[in-house]
């Protein structure tokens, strides 16, 4: 199996804090990989390095093989990595629909020339754009809501048009930070079941979750971080009995 | 080497009056993260009122001595100053805390438009004189032709003691204190058991009040007072905030002096420099472009600091 | 409503709304006058104004405060191009264009598009990282900057004739027809007045059109993604840079179209015209109106046009009745209500008189 994510050796600081201290990450094509760990540890400013937010300070970036140097997160999702944030961050103003369809936007190219004359090229386009983003709000169950404004849809279903909005850009890994915060027992099911049919359908998937239970079931990989330190990486069954891992959660008494 | 000196000595003046009103920007920026765009207006209305306050006294007496009326006078217009900035933030930008960023700014826009009416209503269209009442005999300057006036003189001196009072007042006292609390972390800061409330509108106030001041320097210093004459210095205290540091004091201080200097060096020597393509009247030029190159090359400013992104 | 009139019947109701148009000129110019059409005439070149700021404000989501500065390229471009100002200054261009030089204003028209273009291009390259209120600050600063130049470009070069100004400007006229002068139709002659609201009619008409399909484009949404959130954006694959020089170029092209033909309407271009002032009026007009939306904005372009007019000729008589002579100056009082109305705005109705629907 091919990686498709190899970061090594990546370090960040914010003034005096370290956040990120040579954390490494590899993710293999087709699979469910979970960063977790206990709050504060990192694991989103390690999202937002790796996404190009902002520069780390060290660090080796392969994605599919190819060394990238995270600068600009247009470029990074050009290449196939896309990300969702921890705090929702939608187009709120915008439909349902539109917020989907703005993910299209890197994977077409209608000019300015062809938007002013509305060129038949252009209108072909605009027409594809829109069936794909209908299809993908199907994929994610969230069709009866095209044409709501994004900022009154429920908490879950935010998250769910997060993940379609993510996919309309055509990733290879889609990046999700914590898609299950906030989400009720039913909403995480369902949540489960769109993520295998997502890797099922050739997309890999990184994921930064807090709920043990989702991430022991479907990820395939785990990786723990603790104080911007990888401290356990490996199969979830190895992970949870890991002793670091338990100290980090638990507290040293735990173990 | 004469005129270096002039210019010189007319920078400082310039500086000193920009550092007064640049310490306002800075102050509001630090405790609500935005620019007051209708700062600069409040030093036209100081100019304005301070004017009906010098007529009124002199239409009653002129034999007070010129620095006792204006010693009388400034009080009462910082006052006034004080608290029309105070109306500003509570009309303008109170209620729109959580409005998306565009709406307190076109808000100030507007605020601005309306102080310059009504200073056209009450006062007049046409620029009016300003009573002289500090000395403006030229005195030279270590003997050579370089001079300076009386007006000059305490126009530069009353700036820095101010500025040495602001700065031990934020720097030694619990007031000071509380503002520099809020500026770092308001909502910390309100855990603390500051107000967050009183501690903007006293900042707003102090601007105000220092806006006042010199709105009488430049009147004083001009001989008129006019609707219009705070939009450009407004903006030039700005570049000189930006140019030290935007929400540092010692920057704003340090960034009004040397615009001052830098664009009364530059409207004395552009004509050499350019020969004679370019002359003096493009001297307000210079502050637009200060203020285009540090925010394109360094956004921090002179004494700022770096801030890190969390995303 | 007008469907009763049996004669109306089976028109659908935008051809009302197309005839009425049609008749507009000859309506107002008969109640009330040339002076009257010359207003509507402004007011349709100040809805191009503002539907083009409302690409720079309300797609993209930047406070452009400069505007007028496009503006003043465009005037400029026609007025030296199109006036005997040039080649009287310059002797070479005296020989070279022996009968003065007067550029068709639709070449110039297409000229200005782009020089604008450029001009937007480049002011917007220093804004890129800058947030709302610098971009603002900034954006003013260059406005006042060409201001200045044109102010003073009257020596040692005189190119723009300084305070005083370019007169003499060609009026509109191409493909023989000479817009300053009326058209016989045999059966009715209709002056020139009427014929520049015609052509500024389709020209706003065009304008709208291009704004429409801006909106409902890739380009659209990727400009009201930068203005909802830029770095959501970003992490979308939008190249935010390429998409807000684009918001300035297009946005700044409009101005210079609008411009070439002010200049030719008016005759008359002075640095005046292009005041910080300017920005604000037609900024004003895309808030009120409806920040961001089409419909909205023309609404406030008109409303901002024609009422400054109104007020004028009634504020003057109400107050000679009243009080003997005029206590302020109408100016003034026009200046109170756009800053007023700036304020009550953002305070009670953010959105604008027309917002979008589904806008809170």
């Amino acid at each position: 199996m091919s990686l498709l994510l190899d970061v090594a050796d990546v370090s960040k600081c914010f003034g005096g804090v370290q956040a990120l201290q040579n954390v490494g990450l590899q993710v293999e094509c087709g699979s469910i990989v979970g960063l977790i760990g206990p709050n504060g540890a990192g694991k989103t400013t390690l999202f937002n390095v790796i996404t190009g937010l902002y520069p780390a300070d060290a660090g080796i970036f392969l994605f599919d093989g190819v060394a990238y140097s995270p600068e600009s997160m247009s470029k990074v999702t050009k290449a196939g990595l896309a990300r969702t944030f921890q705090n929702i961050r939608l187009f709120g103003g915008m439909t349902v629909l539109e917020n989907v369809m703005v993910g299209c936007h890197c994977r077409s190219k209608a000019g300015i020339l062809g938007a002013i004359f509305r060129l038949p090229s252009t209108r072909r386009e605009e027409q594809s754009i829109r069936t794909k983003a209908k299809s993908l709000l199907a994929y994610v169950g969230l069709s009866g809501f095209a044409n709501i404004q994004a900022r009154n849809l429920s908490y879950g279903h935010q998250r769910r048009l997060e993940i379609a909005r993510a996919l309309a850009t055509e990733p290879r890994l889609l990046a999700l930070d914590e898609p299950a915060a906030g989400m009720n027992a039913t909403e995480k099911l369902e949540l489960r079941e769109l993520l295998l049919h997502i890797r099922n359908d050739g997309i890999t998937i990184l994921l930064i979750e807090h709920d043990v239970n989702l991430v022991m079931g479907i990820c395939d990989q785990l990786t723990v971080l603790d104080y911007g330190q990888v401290i356990a990486a490996g199969k979830p069954a190895d992970v949870r009995v890991h002793p670091e891992v338990i100290r980090a959660y638990l507290g040293q008494g735990a173990v | 080497m004469d005129i270096l000196l002039q210019q010189i000595i007319n920078g400082l003046v310039l500086g000193s009056i920009y550092a007064l009103i640049a310490l306002g920007y800075t102050m509001v920026y630090g405790v609500l993260g935005i620019i007051n765009f209708a700062h600069g207006e409040v030093l036209m209305i100081g100019a304005m009122v301070s004017l009906s306050l010098l007529r009124l006294i002199l239409s009653f007496t002129n034999d007070l001595p010129g620095w006792l009326t204006l010693l009388i006078v400034l009080p009462l217009t910082m006052a006034v100053c004080a608290g029309l900035s105070y109306l500003i933030e509570r009309i303008a930008y109170r209620p729109l805390r959580n409005a998306p960023r565009l709406a307190p700014l076109i808000s100030a826009i507007g605020m601005s438009i309306l102080l310059q009416t009504i200073a056209m209503m009450i006062w007049s269209r046409n620029p009016m004189p300003y009573p002289q009442l500090l000395p403006s005999a030229p005195i030279e300057v270590f003997g050579s032709e370089a001079t300076i006036t009386g007006k000059e003189i305490v126009i530069i001196v009353v700036a820095l003691v101010v500025m040495c009072g602001l700065l031990f007042l934020v720097e030694k006292t619990k007031l000071g204190r509380a503002m520099r609390a809020t500026a770092e972390q308001t909502q910390i800061a309100a855990l603390m058991g500051v107000n967050p409330n009183r501690i903007i509108s006293i900042t707003f106030m102090l601007g105000g009040a220092l806006a006042g001041l010199a709105g009488v320097m430049i009147a004083s210093n001009y001989g008129n007072a006019h609707f219009y004459m705070g939009f450009i210095p407004g903006l030039k205290a700005f570049t000189a905030a930006v140019l030290g540091g935007i929400g540092n004091l010692r920057g704003a201080m340090l960034g009004g002096l040397l615009l001052g200097l830098i664009e009364s060096l530059g409207a004395g020597y552009i004509g050499e420099f350019t020969g004679g393509v370019f002359g003096s009247n493009y001297q307000d030029i210079f502050a637009f472009l200060v203020l285009i190159f540090v925010l394109v090359l360094r956004p921090t400013g002179l004494l700022g600091e770096k801030v890190s992104d969390r995303a | 409503m007008l469907k009763r009139i049996p004669i109306l019947r089976g028109c659908p109701y935008w051809l009302f709304g197309l005839l009425a148009l049609l008749l507009l000129p000859w309506l107002v110019g008969a109640s009330g006058g040339n002076y009257w059409v010359r207003v509507l005439d402004f007011a349709l070149l100040y809805i191009v104004l503002a539907l083009g700021l409302n690409v720079v404000v309300g797609f993209a989501g930047l406070l452009d405060l400069g505007y007028v500065a496009f503006y003043a390229l465009g005037a400029y471009s026609y007025a030296l191009l199109a006036s005997p100002h040039l080649p009287h200054q310059f002797e070479a261009l005296a020989t070279a264009f022996p009968e003065g030089m007067h550029y068709s204003v639709l070449l110039v028209a297409v000229l200005a598009i782009f020089i604008a273009a450029v001009f937007g291009i480049l002011l917007g390259l220093p804004t890129l990282a800058l947030r709302g209120d610098y971009l603002a600050i900034v954006t003013l600063g260059f406005g006042e900057i060409i201001r200045i130049l044109m102010n003073n470009l009257d020596r040692p070069l005189n190119l723009t004739n300084g305070p005083k100004g370019i007169a003499s400007i060609d009026p509109i006229h191409f493909f023989g027809m000479n817009f300053a002068k009326p058209i016989d139709l045999g059966f009715i002659s209709v002056p020139g007045l009427y014929l520049v609201f015609y052509l500024f009619l389709l020209l706003a008409i065009g304008v709208a059109i291009v704004c429409l399909h801006l909106q409902n484009s890739r380009i659209g949404r990727a400009w009201i993604a930068i203005r909802e959130d830029e770095i959501a954006a970003k992490a979308m694959g939008i190249n935010t840079r390429n998409m807000k020089l684009l918001a300035f170029a297009i946005g700044a092209s409009f101005a210079g179209l609008a411009g070439v033909f002010f200049a030719a309407f008016q005759g008359f271009v002075s640095p005046e015209s292009f005041t910080l002032w300017e920005s604000i009026v037609v900024l004003a007009m895309v808030v009120l109106g409806g920040i961001g939306h089409i419909p909205g904005v023309i609404l406030g372009a008109v409303l901002l046009a024609i009422f400054p007019e109104v007020l004028r000729s009634v504020a003057q008589p109400v107050q000679n009745f009243l009080f003997g002579h005029a206590v302020v100056d109408v100016e003034v009082i026009r200046q109170l209500i756009y800053g007023l109305a700036l304020i009550l705005v953002m305070l009670y109705r953010p959105g604008g008189i027309w917002q979008k629907r589904g806008d809170v």
